[in-house]
């Protein structure tokens, strides 16, 4: 692929020979991965749209139904997901410096994060269902109504709240499948010894994904958890 | 700029492999162009097909051809297939998948693997909506308009959602691999004021790719969510508005429209200057006003909602952008005149759809201006004012310059000529087709006629001019024939083209017709500014028939 | 890229710093600020993603011009979604 004869670069397997050098195909992998969460976050941008246009018209049910979460539960599960962060973030470091055996080891705690958050994602859709929280022909919302004796709670409204609720943390769920099975593949590969201090980029750039899913939920936490829990007069 | 000895031997990404697998599992950016050509083509008849259909119901006043929900079903279906299976890829995943790498200097795309996944996907959620259209179809319009799409419709509508968010994701995934590609494999000295003006126009069209397609895309999860677990989203008795929907729908659907326009304009670009023999006249202003009409196109979704229920106000604000965003493409239109000012003109078939196009889309974006005025929008909105008007962007406009660029680069793609006599008879009739089919359509509309009616038997008058808008319809489908069968004549008997026929600027041209599979024999160096016509002679072959 | 490698201590120090903002919204939420309490939700939770972009996307250190023009880019298109929706849905019942 090279044309000249002096330049004769020695370079492992991973270089794609449409690029003149590795510094290009990094570059471009790092620009395409960037470009691709920017159409994530237009992605989610279009359920938040839907959640703000929501939230303005029935503001009232929207407070009921965040405080109707479980605010623990929440906040735990934010926390889990910037431990994750972090052992991402640790990961790369590891990566970049050759450290093979701890990138493993952080890519193992990442998934453990990962599927920590899951569980507890899972356990608070359960709550939902038990509760009739899940909108459709068994919606019932009579335990918020009667939670606000001073504001007239609209059922049907009420639903919309929980169909906001389901869809964006549904979307966000998916994504974290997904992220977790990308990090199960590169953790297969990491244990081959496919990575090393000159190849990193996957790491680098699932990393980015995955804090890309972080960040999402930073967002979605206080959206809908934290609309209303002022103590109640 | 040689024209080199043409040795029908020499390997090129034609002939450089056989079989299907090769061609089933190619990342040569150039063969999977070739892939997009063969299914845009398939489902554009198969669009064609329901115009035609739609046409000959519309020759008498009743419905008697087909019934009322059959004739929802074949509008809906037309609009559909023809924007996201035909006119979304069409240039950008033929003449842009070819030409990008070939015209920055590169040996193939940022992601090949990527660009081969984008045809995959694309032909899964092809096949998809297939099946949609035998079981069934969706009859919700191509807009998929809420609560009707959510609620009430008993059609395909999960299916054809899931088929278009798959589509998306190919267009998402191509635009994707333009930015990449445009930003960092360009050849030594290819600078940004160096480029053609069509990588320009994609650059533009994958920005609007990438930031408005994912919207459409949770639009139609949210449908789909909707529909299958009846969550209330849009449903007004459960404080939804359906509105939303529009607002959703619109932010992607307008910018689409530019998805469609844009690279046409690229290609006119190309072409211009080659037939005037005179470089570009603006070249600044042709790079800016693509950026510009990407990121304007973004603000103006809701002039197609002025009747819907939005706030006047709103309304208001819409209106005046709708109107900022006709400026750059104003512009481009007196680049292009400028361009061919006291040029040495040549009238070949791409010329003729060039100039087919700027008459065109000139009509057609006049006529969206009187569509931006708020007191002109209620009396023709959901009229066949609005249809001709899109269609003379679309048809007029986007078609026209994808056929032009396809007979300007057929040479390059295929090594063969087509023939020219035939070239400039098909480019005339599809002219004479085009306008008598859609003409009609403005009067039709000013007088009244709703879009989307299968029976106009209350109004009998308008008759005359369905009956004229049908034949022109007839005439159009031959126009669109007749490339079709002497491209196909021309692989094998055509005559075998120089490296450049046109002797037009351009990276694409210094290389063989067709160009080898890596594209260049060696890196080229760019150390010229794009369209050096003053230094390139006229051309001795080709266009003289 | 020849990107630096920053400290662990860095990592940490700033995983830290997320999970006391985290305990911090979640607290304040409690007290009653008025209409002040998103705001305060808001700008708690764009400081928790901008450490997360800066360090632990290692944005801060990027030589990539593109990369922030890109971020930039994703964030003024989704402001212009939510923008000029709301500009119809706040004005759709005026007098």
């Amino acid at each position: 692929m090279s044309d000249s004869p002096i330049a004769v670069e020695t370079h492992g397997p991973e270089l794609r020979h449409h690029f003149a050098d590795v510094e290009q195909q990094r570059d471009a992998a790092s620009l395409g991965m960037w470009l691709f969460l920017a159409t994530e976050v237009m992605f989610f941008g279009g359920m938040f749209c839907a959640y703000l246009v929501y939230r303005y018209w029935h503001f009232h049910e929207f407070a009921a139904g965040s405080r109707s979460l479980d605010i623990y539960l929440g906040t735990i599960n934010t926390a889990v997901l910037i431990c994750s962060s972090l052992t991402v973030a640790l990961g790369v470091r590891a990566a970049q410096m050759g450290k093979q055996k701890l990138l493993v080891v952080y890519l193992l705690l990442t998934l453990v994060f990962g599927l920590t958050f899951l569980g507890i994602k899972g356990k608070e859709w359960y709550d939902k269902y038990e509760e009739h929280h899940i909108p459709g022909a068994s919606f019932n919302a009579d335990d918020i109504v009667k939670e606000y004796p001073q504001i007239p709670i609209n059922q049907q409204y009420e639903q919309t709240f929980f169909s906001m609720y389901f869809a964006m943390t549904g979307l966000h769920a998916l994504h974290m499948i997904i992220g977790v099975g990308l990090f199960t593949v590169l953790l297969y590969l990491a244990l081959k010894g496919r990575y090393s201090a000159n190849y990193y980029t996957p790491i680098e750039n699932a990393g980015l994904y995955w804090h890309f899913v972080d960040i999402v939920w930073i967002y979605l936490f206080p959206l809908l958890y934290l609309i209303d829990r002022k103590p109640l007069k | 700029m040689a024209t080199a000895a043409i040795t029908q031997e020499r390997q090129n990404y034609l002939n450089q492999s056989y079989g299907i697998k090769s061609w089933l599992l190619t990342t040569d950016h150039k063969r999977i162009a070739l892939l997009y050509l063969a299914s845009i083509t398939f489902f554009f008849f198969i669009g064609g097909f329901f115009a035609l259909l739609i046409r000959l119901e519309l020759l008498t006043p009743a419905g008697d051809l087909v019934l009322a929900d059959t004739y929802n079903k074949l509008f809906s279906m037309h609009g559909q297939v023809m924007i996201f299976f035909f006119l979304i890829p069409s240039i950008p995943a033929v003449l842009g998948n070819f030409l990008v790498p070939l015209m920055i200097g590169a040996k193939d795309l940022a992601f090949p693997r990527i660009n081969l996944l984008s045809w995959y996907l694309y032909i899964i959620a092809g096949l998809m909506y297939i099946h949609c259209m035998l079981t069934g179809g969706v009859d919700t319009g191509w807009t998929f308009y809420t609560p009707f799409s959510t609620a009430f419709s008993n059609t395909k509508v999960v299916e054809a959602g899931l088929a278009i968010f798959v589509a998306g994701f190919s267009s998402i995934l191509t635009g994707l691999n333009f930015v990449v590609t445009i930003h960092r494999m360009r050849a030594p000295g290819m600078t940004w004021t160096r480029l053609p003006l069509f990588i320009w126009a994609h650059y533009a069209t994958s920005i609007i790719q990438l930031l408005g397609t994912p919207v459409l895309a949770v639009t139609l999860v949210l449908v789909v969510l909707e529909r299958a677990f009846h969550l209330g989203i849009f449903d007004p008795s459960r404080g939804g508005d359906p509105l939303l929907f529009q607002h959703l729908f619109w932010f992607y659907s307008h910018p689409a429209v530019y998805i469609m326009i844009l690279p046409a304009m690229g290609v006119v670009t190309e072409i211009v200057p080659c037939f005037s023999r005179k470089r570009v006249f603006g070249y600044s202003f042709v790079a800016m006003s693509s950026i510009a009409i990407a990121v304007l196109g973004f603000l103006v979704w809701a002039h197609h909602m002025f009747v819907a229920g939005i706030s006047l106000y709103s309304a208001m604000v819409f209106s005046m952008l709708s109107y900022l965003v006709a400026v750059p493409s104003a512009i481009k239109v007196f680049n292009w005149t400028a361009t061919m000012y006291k040029g040495s003109i040549t009238f070949s078939t791409p010329m003729l759809y060039a100039f087919g196009f700027i008459g065109l889309f000139t009509m057609g974006g006049l006529t969206g201006l009187f569509l931006a005025c708020l007191g002109i929008d209620p009396h023709v909105h959901d009229t066949y004012f609005v249809i001709a008007h899109f269609h003379y962007i679309m048809v007029g406009g986007a078609v026209m310059g994808y056929l032009g660029g396809m007979h300007f680069w057929w040479p390059k793609i295929s090594g063969r000529l087509y023939p020219e006599g035939w070239g400039r008879l098909a480019a005339l009739i599809v002219f004479v087709g085009f306008n008598l089919t859609f003409f009609p359509q403005f009067i039709l509309g000013y007088l009244g006629m709703p879009r989307r009616y299968w029976d106009y038997s209350h109004s009998p008058e308008f008759q005359v001019l369905n009956v004229l808008s049908t034949a022109g319809a007839s005439v159009l489908g031959v126009g669109y024939v007749l490339p079709m069968v002497y491209f196909l004549w021309s692989m094998r008997y055509g005559k075998l083209a120089p490296d450049n026929p046109w002797n037009a600027a351009g990276l694409e041209w210094q290389t063989t017709s067709p160009p080898p599979t890596f594209n260049f024999e060696e890196t080229p160096v760019v150390n010229f500014e794009a369209y050096d016509y003053e230094h390139i002679p006229e051309p001795e072959v080709a266009v003289e028939r | 890229m020849s990107e630096r490698i920053l400290s662990s201590k860095l990592y940490i120090g700033i995983w830290a710093t997320l999970m006391c903002l985290t305990v911090i919204t979640a607290v304040v939420s409690f007290v009653d600020l008025g209409p002040f309490n998103t705001v305060v939700a808001l700008v708690i939770a764009t400081i928790k993603a901008s450490l997360v972009v800066l360090f632990f996307m290692h944005v801060r250190y990027t030589h990539e011009r593109m990369t922030k023009v890109v971020i930039v880019a994703a964030f003024f298109f989704l402001l212009l979604l939510l923008a000029l929706s709301m500009a119809d849905y706040t004005t759709r019942f005026l007098a």
